[in-house]
């Protein structure tokens, strides 16, 4: 495929009242794990519901595959997966069997259908447990079954709507490094939408931080994080009395900022400066309680483009959204 | 047969209702005017509706919790096509009305209920389970589709109750004596899709009850699935 496997212009999506997407322009280029991060009520899965065709926009225009989500809406389905915020499973029905229904609506022939239910089972480390009912299976494992589901017709973009929301620290990593191994050994371009900023820093090759509507900013993490400042460092002296000489010292490598509990500054160039600064210290005999590095996180990109912090941000949406009809967000 | 309650509930409380009815109602048969001598031939027409009203509140039930949990989105994201979710959500319904037909029937044959339609009366009853199993679930599904909401869907049960118990469904409605009731179930088309399976049960060959019967059933089936159809559409917004 020549050209980009995701790009979007202009693209807005109101429901009744509310802009749920305000005038999104987005390009993904083919193999990148492109990261879709914001709080909740940010447009994220609304924007991926229309990028798989589930729902039509209101305006602009996107084309995934080269193929128009409008017009050319089987066309764009062929040629992704998707793995939605809901594990849309049957209890009822056992991992290989979910495989196999999805392998034939997806008009696999029977003896393939097999083939490709054992192998999607194998890398998604379910296949012990994939002849036992869904219903047993924990969040995880419900995860990585509908991740399975996505592959199975080998989708060249795949598109996963928060996969990690619920899931402990073993399931997340293990989730990552599918996600990872599908973009490197297999070429696939992923579309992942989170609300976890650690998720979008390990695993995004660039990152797009949505809020309300409107993409407040993007790049490769590394871009974003030092478009907001210079890693700052926080000394806190083992004796109280002793703020202000930390304070004369540690200014020799930085312009002084706020600290809670020692004194900080913003390191003139990099993190480098760290050893100057324990050196420093020692010379001067100054004993230290904490002394800490602080890079700038996506957090305080989302701070700086929006005035307020993420996790802020999703506790507020939260209270916007509480007894209003659910709405793809 | 995962689901056991799916087919169970719509197989045994139509079987129970029978046989209340023919015990409580028997001297109904008395009556000047009533139509045979056995209330069991009368009264097995009703299972045949009231199954199919059991079948379709799962069938808009399953197909709501499909809408709720994503399952729907996950076929749309499939190559098959629209239509296709009514009719495996519809054929399933159907399947289970033509189950329940031949339970019902081979309950009436076993307490000695004659077919004055002979077999080729009976071929027409399953046709008639096919039609009816159709319309009642494609009410079903517009409820499903319209609310996506399994309690909206099971909210119904109660009103096509109403129009059930609102129909000849005890009594032939000339022997109706109170005047509003004969007319609310003379208006009820409920009244003429029983009236359809009784009249092969009991009667014999009945043009009129026939083609009121199945002519209902093609109305509400024809008016289901368009609107059907259409909710699906908006839904799925393709």
């Amino acid at each position: 495929m020549d050209g980009p496997a995701i790009e979007a212009e202009g693209l807005v999506r109101v429901f009744k009242k509310t802009r749920a997407v305000d005038g999104i322009d987005l390009v993904v280029e083919s193999g990148e794990i492109y990261g879709f991060l914001g709080p909740n009520g940010a447009g994220k899965s609304t924007t991926v519901h229309m990028l798989t065709t589930l729902l039509p926009p209101t305006a602009g225009t996107a084309r995934v595959n080269g193929y128009d989500v409008v017009h050319q809406g089987p066309q764009v389905r062929s040629s992704i997966g998707a793995a939605l915020q809901e594990a849309a499973l049957d209890p009822l029905l056992t991992g290989r069997e979910h495989l196999r229904l999805q392998a034939s609506l997806q008009g696999m022939p029977h003896d393939i259908r097999r083939r490709r239910a054992d192998e999607l089972l194998h890398r998604v480390g379910l296949s012990e447990a994939g002849d036992r009912k869904v219903k047993t299976y924990s969040g995880g494992m419900k995860r990585r079954l509908d991740l399975a589901l996505a592959l199975v017709h080998s989708p060249r973009i795949l598109f996963l709507d928060e996969p990690t929301t619920g899931l402990d620290i073993q399931s997340r990593t293990a989730l990552w490094d599918e996600v990872g191994r599908l973009t490197r050994d297999d070429g696939v371009t992923v579309f992942l939408t989170t609300q976890y900023l650690e998720e979008a820093d390990v695993l995004a090759d660039r990152v797009g931080i949505i809020d309300h509507g409107h993409i407040v900013a993007e790049g490769t993490p590394d871009e974003l994080k030092a478009s907001v400042g210079r890693p700052t460092v926080e000394v806190v002296p083992l004796d109280a009395g002793e703020h202000e000489r930390a304070a004369a010292i540690i200014a020799r490598f930085g312009e002084p900022c706020g600290s809670e509990h020692g004194v900080a500054v913003r390191l003139r160039s990099s993190e480098a400066d760290l050893a100057g600064i324990v050196r420093a210290l020692d010379a001067e005999n100054l004993k230290v309680e904490q002394l800490q590095l602080h890079q700038p996180s996506l957090d305080d990109v989302f701070l700086a483009k929006t005035g307020r912090s993420l996790e802020g941000a999703a506790e507020e949406e939260e209270g916007e959204r509480g007894g209003l009809a659910m709405e793809p967000a | 047969m995962r689901q056991p309650a799916a087919v169970i509930a719509p197989l045994v409380f139509p079987i129970l209702l029978l046989a209340v009815n023919s015990g409580g109602l028997k001297a109904e048969t008395q009556l000047p005017g009533f139509p045979t001598n056995s209330f069991v031939a009368f009264a097995l027409a009703v299972p045949f509706i009231q199954g199919a009203l059991f079948s379709t509140m799962n069938a808009g039930t399953d197909l709501a919790r499909d809408i709720q949990t994503g399952f729907l989105n996950r076929l749309t994201l499939t190559p098959m096509r629209r239509l296709a979710v009514l009719g495996g959500q519809l054929g399933g319904v159907i399947v289970l009305g033509l189950l329940q037909a031949v339970v019902y029937l081979a309950v009436g044959l076993a307490v000695g209920v004659r077919f004055e339609s002979g077999p080729a009366g009976i071929l027409v009853l399953f046709a008639f389970a096919f039609m009816v199993s159709l319309a009642f679930g494609s009410l079903g599904t517009l409820a499903a589709l319209r609310t996506g909401s399994g309690e909206a869907v099971q909210g119904l049960f109660p009103a096509f109750f109403v129009f059930l118990f609102i129909s000849s469904m005890n009594i032939p409605r000339n022997l109706i004596q109170v005047t509003w009731f004969r007319d609310a179930a003379t208006a009820n088309p409920v009244s003429y899709l029983l009236e359809a399976v009784r009249s092969l049960i009991i009667v014999g060959w009945n043009a009129e009850a026939l083609a009121l019967g199945f002519g209902i059933c093609a109305v509400i089936a024809v008016i289901g699935l368009s609107l059907s159809s259409w909710a699906l559409k908006v839904r799925m917004a393709r």
